[in-house]
């Protein structure tokens, strides 16, 4: 019961990796380059969360402020990413990362 | 509040956050999946307050869910024909990253339940965190706190670039 009842680091790493695991088969099991993105997202998420926790019971500012770095940075990613998609739209016709095979028209 | 409502409450926001999570791996329409996602970045967002770190939660809200989620649902739309009815997608591999989902799942359980206690230290992070994140940018991150201005002036003028209208290549054809 002690497990259950004492929210301590060992339930914030569990929450991270089952959504580690679940961004990583979005990205190997989808074909949707969006729905690939999001599984990118919740992998990142998933790493910010484990930053957090080893900061709050560690005390130091560290985690802190490269989690926020990490947000930055995943806005930036989303924006060139979806430019990126958008181009393979209109070169393929379609976001589907299986059939884009080729590096020119 | 008692620490009995506190339990509840975390395990009320873990639960939203994994099982939206899944939701959006597993369903096959896009848009449940990016509506979805919107559930996962707010529970996250909970967890983070509940690490005390009041500030990157409000930081996640705004960025993720107000400019992240948007973009990734004008990329569903701009891809999608909107008349179009169904907005599946297909799936590859599924019993290999299934495999793969529950080992990764497992092994890292396995690490952290059995590599021995963490020991937290003497000195949590307790009440807001606001002002020392000011203190922090301003003193020891303020190189990498520039160079992020400097990366996303970068990135938000190269996406810019690569989506824009290309005429030429329009008259091309």
């Amino acid at each position: 019961m002690e497990l259950f009842t004492a929210i301590g680091l060992n339930h914030f790493l569990t929450i991270s990796a089952i959504l580690f695991g679940l961004g990583l088969f979005a990205v190997m099991t989808r074909k949707n380059a969006i729905v690939i993105l999001m599984g990118v997202e919740l992998i990142l998420n998933a790493a910010n969360i484990n930053f957090l926790a080893f900061s709050k019971y560690n005390g130091g500012m560290e985690g802190v402020m490269f989690s926020l770095f990490v947000i930055v940075l995943a806005a930036a990613e989303a924006a060139i990413a979806l430019a990126i998609v958008i181009n393979i739209f209109k070169t393929f016709k379609t976001v589907d990362v299986s059939s884009v095979d080729s590096m020119k028209e | 509040m008692s620490e009995f409502t506190y339990i509840i409450i975390f395990y009320v926001f873990a639960a939203l956050t994994v099982f939206s999570a899944a939701f959006v791996v597993f369903s096959k329409n896009v848009i449940y999946s990016a509506f979805s996602l919107l559930f996962t970045f707010f529970g996250v967002a909970a967890l983070y307050v509940f690490l005390s770190a009041d500030f990157i939660a409000v930081t996640q809200v705004v960025v993720y869910v107000g400019g992240i989620l948007v973009l990734l649902l004008f990329g569903v739309m701009f891809t999608n024909t909107i008349m179009q009815t169904e907005l599946r997608t297909d799936v590859l591999h599924v019993v290999p990253g299934f495999i793969l989902l529950v080992a990764i799942i497992a092994g890292m359980l396995y690490t952290f339940y059995t590599t021995g206690d963490w020991m937290p230290g003497d000195m949590q992070l307790q009440g807001s965190v606001v002002e020392r994140i000011g203190f922090e940018t301003m003193s020891r991150y303020m190189l990498p706190f520039e160079m992020a201005s400097i990366l996303l002036l970068v990135a938000l003028v190269g996406a810019a670039f690569l989506a824009r209208f290309d005429k030429v290549h329009k008259k091309e054809h």
